[in-house]
């Protein structure tokens, strides 16, 4: 195993630049997760580490090796792709020991590690046949085993689970992740879907347009998120933002108020606002609840969309003093559209973000 | 009304069968008249041309033209010759023309882009512009032979061979189809540790099934059929004569067309041998590239 190291890594195709100058610090042994919005250039950074792409400036350690200009079968790399790219001719077996039999392995050899990778993911029944008779799912596990023979020091996937349904999805996320825990390998994940970085990740790194957002574990990015971007990209249903005032700033937190919010007092909030400034107010759906009418610090207004998903009800009110915010209510709640609502927070789960902090 | 619909339908199939019939026979006419005429001795051929009769397998039948046909003619030698030069041509073709189009396709070097069009431009300069000049080259040119090196390719089987190995429109067909194939199957296999040539042997080839099967078919007729003007020119002794120039035998001063059919008609069994087996891949291949026989 060994870790991964990025400093200013650049890519540009052309005059158009795509990769920014990244920098990035993977731990022996480290599940590192890559998200962000299509384009952002995740799928390129993680090219680009399994030398599928080359460097346009910057420097690539693997193992404390500079591999910059070293091939692809030289870095120790395995990948999984999301289209599996397992070769529709061989068998099973011959898929998952393609690699060695392009390192000369024996035959012995060959079938024991297969046998050992089909063990791994319970797909030992499966290794005489063809792709073609494969579910999704098994084409996966089967792209997972190729990359697991060849005992790399760092897995590379890239949206492994895009193209499989969602029961599928969850199946192998969890395959995955246990994965990761049998194998103590380092493992670099590219995915846009949010869940699949907060479940896998040991740390998530945020892209877009080539730039890193915000480096840091999952909940430190859900609770202290760096800027509107990452407040808005992690989190579902994504979090609410409504242009608010600052009115006053003290060392036990800050005032703001807003067309539809009366002036409400955000504890924990940093020296960066100062007095009658604008800025942007950051309310998760999970934290808004309904409150009595007469609740001081409300947000009063009309229910406009209801989705009910059982274990939560997905309410889109539309605010009487203008806007709209959404709110995740616990439990199954059969709201009326129409209806008057008042919703509550707690300023202390609040977010407020100054107009550079975009 | 259903009755009325259904009449209707009947007709139009009649009509579209009748004219699919036509369509068959205009394009059986000159095999049948071929196979028939080969049978009939010149005088009593060349006289039931005026009338359908020349269609007919009527009047004095015999094989007499196929005897007379290979007194006249080393048949055998020249069909083997076709036969080998277009075996060896086609599977050369399709090893270095699937090279070429696997490096213009993965390899990312620079100007490749422009070689490739100059290839694919070479497909509208005919041959006959670049004979005399091919011909003033493989006359000097060395050969490394049973007895040394030796100078000039004339009346070989290579000289036949070498210049048709490199084709633009087998390139072509390549490159197309290695463009569709799935770029993650070749970043898979360089993830894998595959070196290029493992790449192309051991992923791109085996998946190249329907491309070879293509461009051999197309390549083999136009080998077989087709090389009449290059032999003619660069082989003058009988040993390494292609079928094509071998018409020449029958050419004398009396045109035996008795015979002169019965030579077309064995030198077109193996052509119709190699379609029968290959009917399915053969219509498939000129769908896919679009082009006519």
């Amino acid at each position: 195993m060994a870790d991964v190291s990025l400093k200013q890594v650049r890519k540009s195709y052309g005059n158009v630049e795509v990769i920014k100058g990244v920098d990035i610090e993977i731990e022996d042994g480290e599940f590192v997760v890559f998200v962000g919005p299509s384009g952002c250039g995740k799928s390129t950074l993680l090219r680009m580490i399994a030398g599928l792409e080359d460097i346009t400036s910057g420097t690539l350690e693997i193992g404390g090796r500079v591999v910059n200009d070293v091939q692809p079968k030289d870095r120790g790399i395995a990948m999984v792709f999301q289209t599996y790219a397992i070769f529709p001719h061989m068998s099973v077996r011959e898929n998952v020991a393609f690699g060695l039999t392009i390192a000369g392995a024996s035959k012995e050899e060959k079938d024991r590690k297969a046998l050992e990778a089909a063990r791994i993911l319970q797909m030992e029944h499966l290794l005489d046949r063809r792709p073609s008779q494969l579910s999704g799912g098994q084409r996966q596990r089967v792209a997972i085993g190729r990359a697991i023979v060849r005992d790399p020091e760092v897995f590379l996937f890239d949206e492994p689970l895009s193209n499989l349904d969602a029961a599928l999805r969850m199946d192998m996320r969890m395959e995955i992740g246990k994965l990761h825990k049998h194998l103590s390998a380092t493992m670099v994940y590219v995915t846009h879907d949010q869940v699949e970085a907060m479940t896998l990740a040991d740390k998530i790194v945020v892209l877009r347009d080539g730039i890193v957002q915000q480096i840091g574990a999952p909940m430190d990015l859900y609770h202290n998120p760096a800027n509107l971007f990452v407040a808005g990209f992690i989190g579902s249903p994504a979090m609410n933002f409504m242009d608010v005032e600052v009115l006053d700033q003290s060392a036990d937190g800050v005032t703001v108020k807003a067309p539809a919010l009366d002036p409400v007092k955000l504890p924990g909030v940093g020296e960066a606002f100062t007095a009658n400034s604008k800025a942007k107010l950051g309310i998760r759906p999970q934290y808004l609840s309904v409150a009595p009418d007469t609740h001081a610090g409300a947000l009063h207004g009309k229910v406009a969309l209801v989705e009910r998903l059982g274990t939560e009800t997905v309410v889109n009110v539309e605010l009487t003093r203008g806007g709209r915010i959404v709110a995740a209510l616990a439990e199954d709640r059969p709201l009326e559209l129409g209806t008057d609502i008042a919703l509550g927070f707690d300023p202390g789960q609040a977010h407020l973000f100054n107009e550079t902090n975009t | 009304m259903a009755i009325v619909t259904q009449d209707n339908h009947g007709l139009r199939l009649a009509v579209r069968y009748l004219v699919l019939i036509l369509v068959a026979l205009v394009f059986m006419f000159p095999l049948v008249f071929m196979l028939v005429s080969s049978l009939k001795p010149t005088a009593q051929l060349l006289s039931d041309t005026s009338s359908l009769r020349a269609f007919l397998p009527v009047g004095d039948i015999s094989l007499e033209n196929y005897a007379a046909a290979f007194r006249r003619a080393p048949i055998g030698l020249f069909v083997f010759n076709s036969i080998f030069i277009t075996l060896v041509t086609v599977c050369a073709s399709l090893f270095l023309c699937s090279l070429a189009a696997f490096s213009f396709t993965y390899l990312n070097w620079k100007g490749n882009g422009i070689v490739l069009s100059v290839i694919l431009a070479t497909l509208i300069i005919p041959f006959e512009t670049i004979a005399i000049p091919l011909l003033l080259w493989v006359s000097r040119l060395p050969w490394v032979g049973m007895e040394g090196i030796e100078f000039g390719w004339l009346n070989t089987y290579h000289v036949q061979i070498v210049p048709w190995i490199a084709d633009a429109l087998t390139v072509f067909l390549f490159v197309q189809f290695f463009k569709d194939l799935p770029r993650e199957l070749i970043e898979a296999a360089r993830a894998e540790g595959a070196s290029w040539w493992q790449i192309y042997r051991r992923v791109v080839m085996p998946l190249s099934g329907p491309v070879l099967a293509t461009a051999a078919i197309l390549k083999s007729l136009k080998m077989y059929n087709e090389q009449y003007l290059w032999p003619l020119i660069v082989v003058q002794d009988e040993a390494h004569r292609p079928i094509m120039v071998g018409l020449g035998y029958f050419f004398q001063l009396n045109v035996a067309w008795g015979e002169v059919m019965a030579y077309l008609s064995v030198i077109t069994i193996p052509v119709l041998a190699f379609y029968l087996v290959l009917q399915r891949a053969f219509i498939a291949s000129i769908a896919s590239t679009g082009v006519k026989g």
